[in-house]
């Protein structure tokens, strides 16, 4: 069992190490996609704790990435706080928003949840075009450059240069990851497992299976905060569209077609998965087609993504 | 050696709709003993059980376990407490493998923590330790779901076992299983019975009576007669109730 | 315009919605009852019968109402093709798991939506109503039609009740509905069932957009609005439940339109999110649905 863990742990270091070292060779497009990609990436794995390794499936998650994406723009913008202060604060409301839905939420189960996830993403995402005095609705917030740099111990962080983005957006995947993998494959994991695989069986054995579910939605919400309070300040961007129905869409895709219950399937999917759209966009303005389709296809061919599929028939190690 | 009450029930009362599946039962299990809950379908005995466990809440009455009233406790709790239960139907996670099976069991049982790397070999050695106490250790890697059902029936008592339980609910564990494995399956619960008391649900009477030290006939939902197995198959009641079943 | 006579225009605006709201929520309602699956794409269905009719009816330029009374029939048998052509390539190939069910009816949404914005344009475009005269109340005129929408809604439900109260058909829905299993060991074509429930439950929409569609236009993303709706009023008046979705369908719609007329239907939504929150605190089973404990 233990050089099972070995392995994995030198597969996500390679990964890890291979997006680093592709920074110096990728052309300024891609270089930007890939930064895009990885903290899109973030938003995926924080959608996989919750989808794919305790069961959950939720339709509302841009809800959390909105808290985060909101909270660090606003508190930048209106207040004038800090990157990393703001940062932070995009984390903590993520985590008080999950904990508040997930608490409500959890009443219900399956198709009910599903429904009242999406429902609660919703009204955010009204909400953000309803309050334009602060949101400035549709149109959306633009955090001004003087404001996206930071000085940390004497040595100043400019988030308008490609490579610090480059480098801050890995740092924040490098950490999801270890998270994930430790979350994984310790007790926790194993518990949110239970829960997914047969909940009665799991309630029956001692666990409090409604904590367990609710510690879920939170790490979850705080993942994808961290994912939107870091796009926001990365991109000087906060706009309603990463609210709506169609980013949470967008995280149970890249997760189903990487893979779910693993722990670089989201990742894998992320990379995919923008660019087969960047590459439809170019010949139509109907590529939410392409979406659609590797839906129904995943579903009825795929339905356990790339790394699953990897996993099921040579590395049974894989996390 | 003393009776000591381990659990009992008063006046414990389920209705579904306008049927009354438990009525007013008072019930009594010693510790120690191994207690067979028996009557014909649709008795109430799974109804019965689902009430002790706390998988479902009674309308009515009240259940005491180790001088504790637990009646409003809910189910994972009361398994704290040292309650494990094997469903009627087998219930185990048929797509992980025999050892995550217990494994599952045994870091929820609070009994081990998993904290360092110390304990991990320490762990490992627990869940093979379980399986090996049930007999199917060989099939530690195995995908649960595939194992045959009298394995997957043991791989549920495994899990079960792993709690260390005080008080061990099994409802049916028999039904299905072939005469050897029934022979098998015995003397586990008769090596089980040496640390717990045992509650059985069962409609298998040669298991009831080689197993049982005490016996409570349910009947239409409510306690029909409890007694020593001989009591119980000389009683005319009981007899009359199972017309035409091998009670002798 | 007084309060009253105010409150009473804004009731009229809710009765045509909470009219249409139901049938659209009846068929997704009927599809999860029998079927236990959830089609996240059954707005889409909505769409399409509304741009259908639009297609039909600028074909057909005799007269609007000819136009528009065959739209109203033609209109849902073409969307009931497509949805039958859905559940056999797709939904019945998944044994209708109903996870599996909710990510591949996601994708029909987009192939639909997305289907409609090549063919159709992102345009809203306009229907005409088959008939124009205005209902004169003491305070206000009042559009005949929608009132005519309300009638004919009504009119279908009560058919629709009668057909799965008092005919074979119904009874055998609600067989399939009420145990899978035991209706398939009486012989009953489980699986036929649910590909005509899915079908009928597609052409509920189809018939309520048609309805609609000329008095709000034609456009490729209005699916969206009467789904959410329709979700919050299953999950209010209990998954399954008949009975309780259009009693819960007049509840929103009602709240929907009187809001959306007096305050904003950005505002209507929110309140209809916040009732669902508050049945979910009370009752996680929705007002009529089965308990689960």
């Amino acid at each position: 069992m233990t050089g099972d863990v070995g392995k994995a742990v030198w597969l996500h270091a390679g990964v890890i190490f291979t997006l680093f070292a592709m920074q110096f060779v990728l052309p300024d497009y891609h270089h930007l996609i890939a930064t895009r990609v990885m903290v899109l990436a973030v938003f995926a794995m924080g959608y996989n704790v919750m989808f794919g390794y305790t069961g959950l499936l939720s339709l509302g998650h841009a809800m959390f990435f909105g808290t985060g994406m909101y909270t660090a723009g606003m508190t930048v913008y209106h207040l004038g706080w800090s990157v990393p202060l703001a940062f932070t604060a995009g984390i903590v409301s993520g985590a008080f928003v999950s904990l508040l839905l997930g608490a409500i939420a959890l009443r219900t189960a399956g198709v009910s949840f599903m429904i009242v996830t999406l429902m609660f993403s919703q009204v955010a995402y009204l909400a953000t075009l309803y309050f334009t005095s602060y949101t400035r609705g549709d149109e959306g917030l633009v955090l001004p450059a003087a404001a996206r740099s930071f000085s940390v111990f004497g040595h100043v962080v400019d988030l308008t240069d490609p490579a610090t983005r480059y480098n801050l957006a890995l740092a924040l995947l490098t950490i999801t990851v270890i998270v994930v993998f430790k979350l994984v494959r310790g007790s926790t994991g194993r518990a949110l497992v239970a829960v997914r695989e047969n909940e009665p069986r799991t309630q029956m054995l001692g666990y409090n299976t409604f904590v367990i579910k609710l510690e879920s939605v939170v790490i979850s919400g705080s993942l994808s905060a961290a994912s939107g309070a870091a796009y926001a300040l990365l991109f000087a961007y906060v706009g309603s569209s990463f609210t709506s129905i169609q980013y949470s869409i967008d995280a149970l895709l890249f997760t189903l077609l990487g893979g779910a219950g693993t722990v670089l399937g989201p990742l894998l999917g992320s990379f995919i998965m923008f660019y087969l759209i960047d590459i439809a966009s170019s010949y139509t303005a109907a590529y939410l087609l392409v979406t659609g389709f590797v839906l129904i296809g995943l579903v009825l061919f795929f339905p356990r993504g790339l790394l699953g599929a990897l996993k099921t028939r040579w590395l049974p190690w894989l996390p | 050696m003393a009776a000591l009450t381990l659990l009992s029930t008063d006046k414990l009362e389920r209705s579904f709709g306008g049927l009354r599946a438990v009525r007013e039962v008072d019930f009594e299990l010693r510790q120690g003993e191994i207690h067979a809950l028996i009557g014909p379908n649709g008795a109430g005995k799974t109804t019965f059980v689902n009430l002790l466990s706390g998988r479902t809440r009674a309308d009515a009455g009240r259940i005491h376990y180790r001088g504790r009233d637990i009646t409003g406790l809910p189910a994972y709790k009361r398994v704290r407490c040292g309650i494990a239960y094997t469903f009627q139907i087998t219930s185990i996670y048929p797509n992980l493998s025999v050892y995550e099976n217990v494994a599952i069991a045994i870091q929820g049982s609070d009994k081990f923590k998993v904290s360092d790397k110390t304990a991990e070999a320490g762990f490992c050695n627990a869940v093979l330790s379980v399986l090996g106490r049930v007999g199917i250790e060989e099939r530690a890697r195995d995908k649960a779901g595939n194992l045959a059902y009298g394995h997957q029936r043991l791989l549920e008592v495994a899990m079960g076992v792993a709690l260390e339980p005080t008080l061990f609910i099994l409802d049916e564990p028999t039904q299905g299983l072939s005469d050897s494995e029934i022979d098998g399956f015995c003397e586990l619960i008769i090596k089980i019975g040496e640390s717990a008391t045992i509650l059985l649900i069962e409609h298998n009477m040669a298991v009831v009576m080689a197993l049982a030290d005490t016996i409570t006939v349910l009947h239409q939902g409510a306690v029909l007669a409890a007694g020593s197995p001989q009591s119980i198959r000389k009683d005319a009641r009981v007899q009359a109730a199972y017309l035409g079943s091998g009670l002798t | 315009m007084d309060f009253g006579p105010y409150l009473f225009l804004a009731s009229l605006e809710g009765l045509v919605q909470a009219a249409v709201l139901s049938l659209t929520a009846l068929g997704l309602s009927l599809v999860f009852g029998v079927m236990r699956v959830v089609n996240v794409g059954h707005g889409e269905f909505y769409m399409l019968g509304a741009v259908l009719a639009w297609w039909i009816t600028s074909l057909i330029s005799i007269h609007p109402a000819a136009g528009f009374l065959i739209a109203l029939v033609l209109s849902p048998v073409l969307v009931g093709v497509v949805a039958y052509a859905a559940d056999r390539l797709i939904l019945s190939r998944l044994d209708y798991n109903p996870e599996a069910t909710i990510v591949a009816t996601i994708g029909m949404l987009y192939v639909l939506q997305q289907l409609a914005l090549i063919y159709f344009g992102p345009d809203a475009r306009p229907v005409e109503a088959p008939i124009y005269f205005r209902v004169q109340f003491p305070w206000f005129g009042y559009s005949g039609y929608k009132l005519i929408v309300v009638v004919a809604a009504t009119g279908l439900l009560l058919a629709s009740w009668f057909v799965i109260a008092r005919t074979r058909v119904g009874l055998i829905m609600r067989a399939t509905q009420f145990d899978g299993e035991m209706a398939r060991a009486l012989g009953i074509p489980v699986r036929r069932v649910y590909s005509l429930v899915f079908v009928v439950g597609a052409m509920f929409a189809a018939v309520a957009a048609v309805l609609i569609v000329p008095i709000r236009q034609a456009h490729y993303l209005m699916g969206l609005d009467p789904l959410l709706l329709s979700f919050i009023v299953v999950i209010i008046g209990g998954l399954g439940s008949i009975r309780g979705t259009i009693v819960a369908a007049t509840i929103i719609g009602m709240s929907d339109g009187i809001i959306s007329v007096f305050f904003s239907p950005t505002l209507a939504k929110m309140v209809s999110t916040f009732l669902v929150a508050l049945v979910l605190i009370v009752r996680p089973e929705g007002l009529f649905g089965a308990k689960i404990r």
